[in-house]
């Protein structure tokens, strides 16, 4: 079976008052059926606007560029009446904020069962039998009653199980989860994560994980994918990058976390200096300035996206890249 | 060790929620902080963690008299604050101040950076020639990692972790005896965070200051806190000593908070124990009888309706309010 998702060389640019922004540049991955693959990166890194082009939605003074194939097939640039026959119904979204993607108007009933009755042809009695199922399956207590309530009457926690629920009812084969648990409270993300691991496996629908929390990526994803600046710059199984991560930034990105598995340091190891500006990128690498390992060569020329080989690769070594001048970290 | 700096004693504050005839909603008083007591030393960091609607910034915020409607004692220095006038007042908050969570919010987009970490000194220092006070500005922004040739430049051409160098220059130029800490870096990238926390812990080795250190980030604040104040629905779960919570929590909210905050190790995370709680947060304009916390608590009996757990000394200042905590 070939890919679900399958992006090659996207460029997402943004007309901005003070000039062309390129807020992704040259992105190419792929998303296997059944596969959690997690998207690490921190705000400005473009890693939202990855997936805001695949689903057709970024902003209107948004272009994106390049290829972007789900199942095969080319959705980059189609109207949205034909994408509307796969978003919602074959690929979905989660976003960080579940108020916001909620419509407060209406009940939760109506926002559930649409999705059904649109792409499924499903009555209106039977759509809401398989919303309220739905809503069990997430856990929303009472799911029953509770679906006649409008989302202001569900607490944070509730209103992202709802999305949850609401991104799989109609069994996506691709589901696309932006910072879905950033908003919520620790326990309760605790609970959402496990949810949407057990419910994605169950059906075999792959996920993206979008997030800037590595210990979320540890405990969820196959694969990762560490993005800077617009570009992808380390990719790998998730326990190569944890354990022998090959990119200056990954390392430390892992190294300036406070953990609780770790006796408490003295101080914190730090990244230096602030995420660049994307509008005043130079020639070479863009993490150069912050980079405890830079080189000459690396402010002059940019560091392509390669395989890495040798012992770097790690064990789990299919598909392991960097985009780093150094051979070895 | 001395007398504390701050004492607090059964701090309550209550807020009173007018009803609706047209929603049918009766009036209702929410519990924000209830009955919370705590000493806090000289240079000592007193972590408050615990959920959203848990209480820990209004309980921050109290401590500081920022809010109305505040019951109990705050004895600051043998001092009873509430017993003060409101110049006496003015005049203790130079030495107690606050950095918030949104660095930008909390800063006068009209005003320049000079000008917003000069305006403690203004209002505490009149007498200060413009001079001196410009220099202390420079010196301050050079021990915070800002450079002084900025200080003509307004809060919009800063990144998020500069303004929030920039709001804890403001809250120490006055070299403060406390500081209270409203969630200072949950708002910031993750290689920005550690930048932070490490400034924070710098200025306390140079000024000696007290911390209240407010996160729900379990790791930033066993890194920084010496002693860990747990808080559900207004009240005190547990408090312990930094090493002794983590490595010894009694109470099963504590203990899920804990285990619910990710590794980044994929072989430990995958294979740690999990206590996974059910449901949300309880309203706390309705708030369950007995342990606030029973209604998700792995361990509750029928006797965790009826009685609510006092706060228990165990050893060397831990504290835990729960029933079952030695089960």
């Amino acid at each position: 079976m070939g890919a679900v998702l399958e992006i090659a060389d996207l460029q997402v640019r943004f007309a901005t008052p003070e000039g062309e922004v390129e807020a992704v540049n040259g992105v190419g991955l792929t998303v296997q059926p059944g596969e959690t693959v997690g998207i690490v990166g921190e705000s400005g890194s473009g890693k939202s606007q990855v997936f805001l082009a695949v689903m057709g939605l970024l902003a209107s003074n948004g272009q994106a560029a390049g290829s972007i194939k789900f199942q095969g097939g080319e959705i980059l640039g189609r109207p949205a009446s034909e994408l509307n026959r796969i978003r919602g119904a074959r690929m979905s979204m989660i976003f960080q904020d579940p108020m916001t993607s909620l419509n407060p108007y209406l009940t939760i009933e109506r926002q559930l069962t649409e999705v059904l009755v649109t792409h499924r042809a499903m009555s209106r009695g039977a759509a809401r039998a398989a919303a309220v199922d739905m809503l069990e399956r997430v856990q929303i207590p009472e799911a029953d009653r509770r679906i006649g309530h409008y989302p202001f009457e569900f607490s944070g926690g509730m209103r992202q199980r709802a999305m949850v629920a609401m991104a799989l009812l109609c069994q996506p084969e691709l589901l696309i989860a932006d910072e879905p648990t950033t908003a919520l409270d620790v326990t309760v993300q605790a609970q959402i994560l496990a949810l949407m691991a057990e419910l994605t496996r169950g059906a075999r629908t792959a996920l993206v994980l979008i997030t800037h929390d590595l210990g979320v990526v540890a405990g969820l994803c196959d694969r990762v994918l560490v993005m800077y600046a617009g570009r992808i710059v380390e990719t790998g199984a998730v326990r190569d990058i944890f354990h022998r991560p090959q990119h200056p930034y990954t390392a430390g990105l892992l190294a300036s976390m406070p953990r609780l598995d770790n006796d408490v340091a003295k101080q914190l190891q730090t990244i230096p200096g602030q995420p660049p500006n994307l509008q005043r990128l130079g020639p070479g690498c863009a993490f150069a300035e912050r980079c405890p390992r830079v080189m000459d060569r690396c402010r002059v020329e940019r560091p392509l996206l390669r395989l890495i080989s040798g012992p770097g690769a790690g064990q789990d070594g299919e598909g392991r890249m960097k985009a780093c001048h150094l051979e070895d970290l | 060790m001395g007398p504390p700096l701050l004492s607090v004693r059964d701090l309550s504050v209550h807020f009173h929620m007018a009803g609706s005839w047209l929603w049918r909603q009766p009036a209702a008083v929410l519990k924000a902080v209830d009955e919370v007591s705590f000493d806090l030393a000289p240079g000592e960091t007193l972590g408050l963690v615990g959920e959203s609607g848990c209480g820990k910034s209004t309980l921050g915020r109290a401590v500081l008299r920022l809010l109305p409607n505040i019951q109990g004692r705050v004895v600051w220095l043998g001092e009873d604050l509430a017993k003060l006038d409101e110049e006496a007042m003015r005049q203790k908050r130079r030495e107690m101040q606050i950095v918030f969570q949104d660095p930008l919010a909390a800063l006068d987009p009209r005003m320049t950076v000079g000008e917003i970490i000069a305006e403690p000194l203004r209002t505490f220092r009149p007498d200060m020639s413009a001079a001196e006070s410009k220099a202390k500005v420079q010196a301050m922004m050079a021990g915070v990692g800002l450079l002084p040739q900025q200080i003509n430049r307004y809060p919009h051409e800063f990144s998020g972790g500069q303004c929030q160098r920039i709001g804890i220059a403001r809250a120490m130029i006055n070299e403060p005896k406390l500081v209270v800490c409203d969630e200072p870096v949950s708002a910031l990238d993750v290689s920005i965070q550690a930048q932070i926390v490490n400034l924070l812990m710098d200025l306390q080795r140079q000024y000696g200051m007290s911390m209240i250190f407010i996160s729900h980030n379990l790791s930033v604040v066993r890194h920084v806190a010496h002693r860990i104040m747990v808080l559900y629905l207004g009240r005190v779960a547990e408090i312990a000593d930094r090493d002794q919570l983590y490595r010894n929590p009694r109470h099963p909210y504590t203990q899920a908070l804990i285990s619910a905050v990710p590794i980044p190790d994929p072989d430990l995370e995958r294979a740690k124990a999990r206590l996974i709680l059910k449901g949300d947060l309880p309203s706390p304009l309705d708030p369950p009888s007995g342990c606030a916390f029973r209604t998700r608590c792995p361990k509750a009996t029928p006797l965790c309706a009826q009685l609510r757990p006092e706060l228990t000394p165990l050893e060397l200042g831990h504290r835990v309010a729960c029933h079952h905590w030695d089960k």
